[in-house]
């Protein structure tokens, strides 16, 4: 077992609100190997775009970490001061956000904004920046790039942005690349090479991917490991083979099971009764307990911390059997 | 059910926009005219009780498609045919209206289409006052409805649409986004309509939200009969959901097929991209197709079939002769016999 290149220990983010504060993730813990790509599925605002902001630092206020810590490669970072985090951010963490156009500078031309990023990152001289930035844009597949590089964001489809987004986030050749939803607003035939692109490149780059999106098709498609959030916390992480075919939490099944597939015409699609509660709201025990099928009355009480089932954990008192938590006894085992 | 099996059909429809410049700035360019064939000569029908999918990716003319069909958008060509009624040419206003009571829709954003200053009650009776007097509907809506009446009239829609009567007092920002969208339905079903336009209507919410929607859809499908065209960007909706599903690319529709047919053996190249880009929840293994490139500008279409800079198949042929719509697909070289094994036959 490789030492973890991330690892997220108990974290909790809090928003200072004049009713005191809103708990918004809760005992957040998690691994990410180098050059592994970890899924974080859960509906709107389960709390992923969240964890990722957290780990690079750009929470807005009043939202804070409150508890918990984050290593990159051993070293803590959510403590640093923001000029130490700036460092990092870009050099050793990139990022994808969902929306490419926004994530451009519409004044600046593509070449631009990669140059600006490698002068920022490394002792470069322009020019070979500038062709650092050309051998870029040719990794993720943007033809007739001599064209291209000096052309404007507006004159890019959306896929073809998201591929620069792509590679202004390999720039530095970060060890850990957080995407967040980042073929969600593209269509399913480009959304298709994107994936290809985000995993060739982490392949060979040998970047750490954490892939948050809503879509467990392209979590199925992609990743090594999968982490199901619900309200804020984590109720279930292991392989994604085993998530996705046998889910152990009764919300990553009613999950699955909602999903609509290409197999057939289904009768009816599972359905899970009511909706996510707000973050002022959250029931006390397991906060998906008044949807759950299965509950008892352990769940509307006690709080069930991740337990270890087989390779996975999962945070549901169904799996008790008397252990000690698995994030307790280190952490649950990898590939 | 007496009418004919066809409750819908549409003829030629096109939609054509004009986005040239100003015709001072044309004149000084040497410009000439630019078009956008948003819709560019579709025909379909749908026959009663049955649910028609159409899919496409953005900028295949699906929602422009959908609007004209309600009648939202006057179509530069064509006809929508209305149980034989075409309401765009109709003199009769009361057969018009009649028309429009029968038919509804349902937007993609439930955050959008419903108005915040309204409470969900007033919101869903609308319907039922424009529609209740005058003309009014042979069942239901009928004339002059009292105040008591309509009020029961939205308390049966809202427990119809699995909503509390209580929550007719509240407005729109106190739902979730799957609630909102029961209101949207609710509104929709108010003028007692017997075919529902559905634009998107669940790829705003989250998929446990979206089995909701959809399976109230289906059972609101059952109780009364509807019928539905359905435009989505989702296989899979469209899959669960959908009697007949159309594919359009580009303005156009490339096929029109049952669903089971059009999924187990997809007969254009288009479809069958499509098809092989959907990421696979069994993760069976099976080899995504590559495919290059991604849909052209509408306004400039290339000449000839419009995939066929994309299509693995492409002949000299497709370059220059549009291929039309025949036989249910319009391919040149449809995928037909050995060549299209379709999914099942990989797993």
């Amino acid at each position: 077992m490789t030492d973890p290149l991330l690892s997220v220990r108990d974290l909790r983010v809090e928003f200072a609100t004049r009713r005191g504060p809103l708990v918004a993730l809760d005992g957040i813990s998690f691994d990410i190997a180098p050059g592994e790509i970890l899924g974080v599925v859960g509906e709107s605002g389960a709390g992923k775009s969240l964890t990722g902001l957290a780990i690079i630092g750009l929470l807005d206020p009043p939202g804070h970490i409150a508890a918990g810590e984050i290593t990159l490669s051993g070293r803590r970072i959510d403590n640093l001061a923001p000029a130490e985090m700036r460092k990092i951010r870009g050099r050793r963490i990139g990022m994808i956000f969902q929306d490419p156009l926004t994530s451009l500078n519409p004044l600046l031309r593509v070449g631009e904004h990669l140059i600006e990023t490698i002068l920022a990152h490394s002792s470069l001289t322009p020019r070979q920046a500038r062709e650092r930035a050309i051998a870029l844009l040719d990794e993720v597949g943007i033809p007739a790039l001599e064209k291209r590089i000096d052309g404007y964001p507006h004159e890019f489809s959306g896929g073809m942005r998201q591929r620069v987004v792509i590679a202004l986030a390999l720039c530095a050749e970060p060890a850990l690349v957080i995407a967040d939803e980042p073929t969600t607003a593209l269509d399913v035939s480009v959304q298709a090479q994107i994936i290809a692109v985000l995993k060739k490149l982490t392949r060979e780059h040998g970047a750490a991917v954490m892939l948050i999106t809503h879509d467990m098709g392209v979590i199925a498609e992609t990743a090594d490991r999968v982490a199901v959030m619900y309200a804020g916390r984590i109720a279930e992480i292991g392989k994604v083979g085993e998530v996705v075919r046998e889910p152990l939490h009764p919300y990553a099944k009613g999950l699955m099971a909602a999903i609509p597939t290409l197999e057939g015409r289904l009768a009816r699609l599972a359905q899970i009764p009511g909706s996510m509660p707000r973050l002022s709201a959250i029931p006390q025990g397991c906060a998906f307990n008044p949807r759950c099928p299965e509950a008892f009355d352990r769940c509307r009480v006690e709080r069930p911390p991740l337990l270890a089932v087989g390779d996975r954990s999962a945070a549901c008192w169904l799996y008790d059997r008397g252990e000690a938590p698995a994030v307790a006894r280190g952490i649950e085992a990898r590939r | 059910m007496s009418a004919p099996a066809e409750l819908v059909a549409v003829r030629d429809l096109k939609c054509v926009f004009d986005v040239s410049k100003p015709w001072i700035s044309r004149l000084i360019d040497r410009e000439p005219r630019r078009l956008l064939r948003a819709v560019d000569g579709v025909d379909f029908t749908i026959r009663r009780g049955e649910t028609f999918g159409i899919v496409g990716e953005s900028g295949s003319g699906k929602s422009t498609l959908a609007r004209m069909v309600v009648g939202l958008l006057r179509p530069s060509a064509g006809q929508v045919l209305i149980s034989g009624v075409d309401m765009a040419a109709t003199r009769d206003p009361l057969a018009r209206r009649d028309v429009r009571r029968r038919m509804q829709m349902i937007f993609q954003d439930p955050y959008a289409s419903l108005n915040p200053r309204w409470r969900a009650g007033d919101i869903i009776a609308e319907p039922i006052f424009a529609f209740g007097r005058g003309a009014g509907g042979a069942n239901g809506a009928g004339k002059a409805l009292g105040k008591v009446k309509v009020q029961a009239r939205v308390d049966e829609l809202l427990r119809l649409v699995g909503l509390d009567r209580a929550d007719g007092r509240k407005y729109p920002h106190e739902f979730s986004g799957g609630q909102r969208q029961r209101i949207a339905i609710a509104r929709a079903l108010a003028s007692n309509p017997d075919f529902i336009v559905c634009d998107e209507p669940t790829s705003a919410l989250d998929v446990s939200i979206q089995a909701q929607i959809l399976n109230l859809m289906r059972d609101l499908q059952d109780q009364l009969g509807l019928t539905y065209l359905l435009i989505t960007h989702n296989l899979a909706v469209v899959r669960h959901m959908a009697t007949r599903v159309g594919v359009m690319y580009l303005g156009r529709l490339v096929e029109i097929a049952a669903s089971e047919a059009l999924f187990a053996r997809p007969r254009h190249h288009y479809t069958r991209m499509l098809l092989d880009a959907v990421p696979d929840l069994a993760m069976s293994g099976r080899a995504r197709t590559p495919v290059g490139g991604e849909a052209p500008n509408p306004i400039d279409p290339p000449p000839g079939c419009p995939f066929h800079p994309r299509c693995p198949r492409a002949a000299e042929r497709c370059k220059h002769e549009t291929p039309l719509l025949r036989d249910n697909v319009a391919c040149h070289f449809p995928l037909d016999g050995p060549e299209s094994q379709g999914r099942s036959g990989e797993r």
